[in-house]
């Protein structure tokens, strides 16, 4: 299932993940080849207060440059951007990086949402989304956008998912373009074009 | 939310009607932001096309005010970032109590949050007395809800945490009492306040001040327009005042940073 060969370019990549993905981040990462020709976005659901804990984690465990997103702060190739705890994420027409608190989206900020849905519009084909585990629907409706304007929507198997909800409403709302197990995840990254 | 209901041209369309009409100008805004704003209180509103939506903002007096409101982010609560409040305890405040007066503007205060959580510092550190703190913001529907000081109950378990995690020395609830379901604050602090509207985009200096807090409001902003600010901040704090920004806000692309000096770890800068 993997090896399905893309070779549309890939603009931008984003992850988005809830309750059980960072086992999954934590075994794609350290996988990932160091020449990444696009970058890489993840959109956590965590608690506000852990704020740093998850770009350390990240930090150990790749050769990719990871830090927090930086309001206006331009995404480059090849680096790691985690979107801040307590704050939307939004991307811009030209790339940039906006951040926004308003109201929590499906109770949750950042939310999966609200970043897939800048996003697609800006990257329109070239835009890779990935979903993994999580406990509630954040991230569909983001998918749905991806789909629209011609992105790719890969969503993590929820048999191998820690909390499977969030993939299977993923699967059962949104035509995906892949639906990978958790350790084909590094591969399929690893083979797309920047 | 259907997020390509309405598309780049059309807010532009928009914001630019609301200029014209209303005087108001959102175009120097964060592009991204400020159209999910746009496109969700379409959604919210149920308006089936964008000539309809279009023709009622630019004409429907009553419903810009709602535009206004919903436009812009009001999110906001009592001490949060509680790192930040202690380092204001600590070593800001004390600093500016050997003044015989102390002025401070909340720019963008939404509803009067930060402005209650200063209040309260100030006057455990008995300086309440001798403080005017100017609360402005955009929207004046907001800051009706700031003069009346009363903030929903369910939040004050999680505002009482960040009082406590922010050197408090009280019991939160002494400051406030219970009124269905709404806690209404003490009357002495806000008696210290002055609320006004004040458009950071189109209004001038109006004070100087030793301290000016304005968080999580440039976020909102493009780079061009928060210079502006900064610079509108600049011409609005005393030698040796203070500007507090929120957690992810900085003062570094600015050209005029390096007259300015950071306090510590915190997102709060001292004029040289």
């Amino acid at each position: 299932m993997a090896e399905t060969v893309d070779s549309t370019p890939c603009g931008a990549l984003i992850i988005g993940g809830s309750a059980g993905s960072l086992d999954v981040l934590l075994e794609i990462f350290p996988a990932l080849r160091k020449d990444i020709g696009f970058p890489i976005v993840l959109v956590v659901h965590r608690k506000a207060s852990n704020e740093s804990l998850l770009t350390d984690l990240l930090k150990s465990r790749t050769i990719l440059a990871v830090g927090e997103a930086e309001e206006k702060e331009f995404l480059s190739p090849g680096k790691v951007f985690i979107a801040p705890a307590d704050y939307h994420m939004l991307i811009e027409e030209d790339q940039s990086i906006s951040l926004d608190y308003s109201e929590k989206v499906n109770y949750s900020r950042p939310s999966i949402d609200v970043t897939f849905q800048s996003a697609a519009e800006v990257f329109r084909e070239k835009l890779v989304c990935i979903l993994l585990s999580g406990s509630n629907a954040d991230g569909v409706e983001g998918l749905k956008s991806v789909n629209n304007f011609g992105g790719r929507v890969v969503i993590q198997n929820p048999n191998t998912a820690r909390m499977p909800y969030m993939p299977q409403q993923a699967v059962l709302n949104v035509e995906p373009h892949v639906i990978l197990d958790s350790h084909d995840m590094a591969d399929y990254i690893n083979k797309l074009n920047g | 939310m259907i997020s390509d209901a309405i598309d780049n041209e059309q807010v532009e369309i928009l914001l630019n009607d609301v200029l014209e009409s209303h005087g108001y100008d959102f175009l120097e805004y964060s592009h991204a932001s400020i159209k999910r704003r746009i496109i969700r209180l379409y959604g919210l509103d149920n308006f089936v096309s964008f000539a309809e939506f279009r023709y009622t903002v630019k004409t429907d007096k009553q419903y810009f005010k709602r535009f206004l409101e919903e436009i812009t982010v009001n999110v906001t609560e009592m001490f949060r970032d509680p790192s930040f409040y202690k380092s204001l305890r600590n070593d800001v405040l004390p600093v500016l109590g050997t003044y015989p007066f102390i002025r401070i503007w909340v720019a963008g205060c939404s509803t009067g949050e930060e402005a209650y959580s200063l209040a309260i510092v100030l006057k455990e550190l008995n300086l309440l007395n001798k403080s005017l703190i100017y609360a402005t913001d955009i929207n004046p529907s907001v800051l009706d809800k700031a003069k009346k000081g009363m903030f929903p109950l369910n939040y004050l378990k999680q505002y009482s945490e960040n009082y406590l995690q922010s050197g408090g020395l009280k019991d939160f609830s002494a400051y406030y009492t219970a009124n269905y379901s709404l806690a209404k604050f003490d009357e002495s602090l806000n008696s210290k306040m002055i609320f006004s509207t004040h458009n950071l985009v189109s209004d001038h200096s109006f004070n100087e001040f030793q301290l000016i807090l304005c968080r999580n409001v440039l976020i909102y902003f493009d780079k061009d327009l928060q210079h502006k600010v900064f610079n509108l901040f600049d011409g609005s704090i005393e030698k040796l005042g203070y500007l507090a920004l929120g957690s992810k806000e900085s003062l570094e692309f600015w050209p005029k940073a390096k007259e300015y000096k950071r306090v510590k770890m915190e997102k709060i800068w001292r004029k040289l």
